[in-house]
């Protein structure tokens, strides 16, 4: 496979054309080129599949190391410095181990990967993220007998990070995932987006995305993934175990005490666009309904 | 020249109202649109409770009596912006889909006390006009008092509604505090001095 360099970087517009242009050559041709990951929400139209745009992207985010309004991280996260940068991969495994960015680059081939992104607070967007398997930078590690989960946490560096500063979350970010829905192949590295080096307002140098958890889950610029045996307490359920599960599984039938899950808002639709109605495990039941198999969803939200 | 304060004052407290028009016609609301407009008429409203409850200690700070003459003009404001805010919701978010609406009125509590707060609002609009302060005569002074309540609520709708309340809420609730504060010293000296 070809790895993507940086310096090939394709303008949006060039991709988006290239884009319809795989479409217009017929379904068989776009799928082909994918690989069996269900890349794009076959359960939803076109029209609701449409990539958000690059910049509603990288201008509306929720990233509170860099502040709480949507519009801060793109303002304050200009000057972040993301090399050198490494990820110690450690906890329960027989051997930790240490990756600079460079090796992760070299070693692990990114693909596009187009997902959803539903967020908590009841907003979505379509994201061509480029990334790899989680699995399979996990696989660089022995994990002992006693790791059921994973931890991530993402840098703590307030000097740069404004939003630090202040007790908005408890710093470190963190957050977690069951070792099988680590190893899950929608669970994303996610290194870029648009073709392009993933910008410091998404979580650069280096991201995780599940696509049917809420977006919050998916932490931003990590630093440490940890194998550990007990179920690990996230920022968000530190801050309000009431509102925020472990699991936070795009659910339409649980409630969240603020925002309606029952529908979402899709970035960059004009105000008169109807709400959409938001699908059970954000759309990607068919491939991750398995893991749960006989849970009370409702229960471990 | 103070006959051209009130104008003045009615012609500032519409600018808010002229920019979001403004920004709806020329698309300029960014990613979100309907929040956009739902946050920033919420945010006026708040903004118009303070100024609301500001005259009043403006008088005793600055021994001008010119303030409680804007008072009533600013609490209608508050009443305008709240409606505005309270329609986008419902017309605009919701698109009159009453369903999901009760339900949310009666299940978060944050939009429950928002609507509560808009609620109470409707009674001091009504009786705003110089005619029922003199029909209500003392009860006039007494219901107008929910306006404290009113200001409470708006600011724990805000705090409810944000993951955190960090920092705006924040300030919100510490202004309101304040001036309702001020208030309650206002009282201590008025039976000071008989």
């Amino acid at each position: 496979m070809k790895k993507i360099k940086y310096s090939e970087i394709t303008p949006e517009k060039v991709y988006l054309n290239r884009r319809s242009f795989i479409k217009s050559i017929g379904l068989s041709a776009g799928s082909a080129a994918l690989t069996s990951i269900p890349f794009i929400n076959h359960a939803r139209s076109n029209e609701e599949n449409k990539l958000t745009s690059y910049k509603d992207i990288t201008t509306y985010n929720n990233y509170y190391e860099f502040g709480t309004s949507k519009s801060d991280p793109y303002i304050n996260s200009q000057q972040f410095k993301t090399t050198p940068w490494t990820i110690s991969i450690e906890g329960e495994v027989e051997k930790p181990i240490k990756l600079s960015m460079d090796e992760i680059t070299e070693t692990f081939i990114s693909e596009e990967r187009i997902y959803r992104l539903r967020c908590v607070e009841g907003w979505s967007m379509v994201i061509p993220w480029m990334g790899f398997s989680l699995s399979e930078l996990l696989s660089k590690v022995n994990p002992t007998s006693k790791a059921k989960f994973i931890e991530f946490e993402s840098v703590y560096d307030p000097e740069q990070m404004k939003g630090q500063r202040y007790p908005v979350l408890n710093w470190p970010y963190k957050e977690g995932l069951r070792i099988d829905e680590a190893m899950h192949p929608l669970t994303t590295v996610v290194t870029g987006l648009y073709g392009k080096r993933l910008p410091n307002q998404n979580g650069a140098p280096l991201r995780i995305f599940t696509p049917w958890k809420y977006g919050f889950k998916s932490a931003k610029a990590i630093v440490k993934i940890k194998f550990v045996e007990k179920m690990p307490t996230s920022s968000w359920m530190w801050a309000s175990p009431r509102e925020y599960g472990f699991y936070s599984n795009v659910n339409p039938n649980v409630n969240h005490p603020r925002w309606s899950q029952a529908t979402e808002r899709v970035i960059g639709n004009d105000i008169f666009a109807p709400r959409v109605k938001t699908l059970m495990f954000n759309g990607y039941g068919d491939e991750v309904a398995n893991l749960y198999t006989g849970m009370d969803l409702k229960k471990y939200f | 020249m103070i006959k051209y304060f009130k104008p003045g004052v009615f012609f500032l407290s519409t600018i808010p109202f002229l920019f979001i028009f403004y920004k709806i016609y020329f698309n300029k609301l960014g990613p979100e649109p309907v929040k956009e407009i739902t946050h920033f008429t919420g945010e006026w409203t708040l903004i118009f409770i303070c100024l609301t409850l500001s005259m009043t200690p403006l008088k005793r700070l600055t021994n001008l009596t010119m303030w409680v003459s804007f008072r009533r003009m600013l609490g209608l404001f508050v009443f305008f912006y709240a409606s505005l805010h309270l329609l986008t919701y419902i017309g605009i978010d919701y698109r009159f889909n009453w369903q999901p609406i009760f339900d949310d009125v009666f299940k978060k509590k944050y939009i429950f006390i928002g609507f509560a707060a808009w609620v109470l609002l409707i009674p001091l609009a009504i009786t705003s006009s110089q005619k029922m302060i003199k029909l209500l005569k003392n009860n006039w002074k007494r219901l107008h008092r929910l306006i404290y309540m009113i200001a409470i609520f708006g600011s724990l709708h805000y705090i409810w509604l944000s993951k955190t309340i960090f920092f705006k809420p924040l300030v919100y609730l510490v202004i309101i505090l304040v001036l309702l504060a001020l208030r309650i010293k206002i009282k201590k000296r008025d039976v000071n001095y008989g």
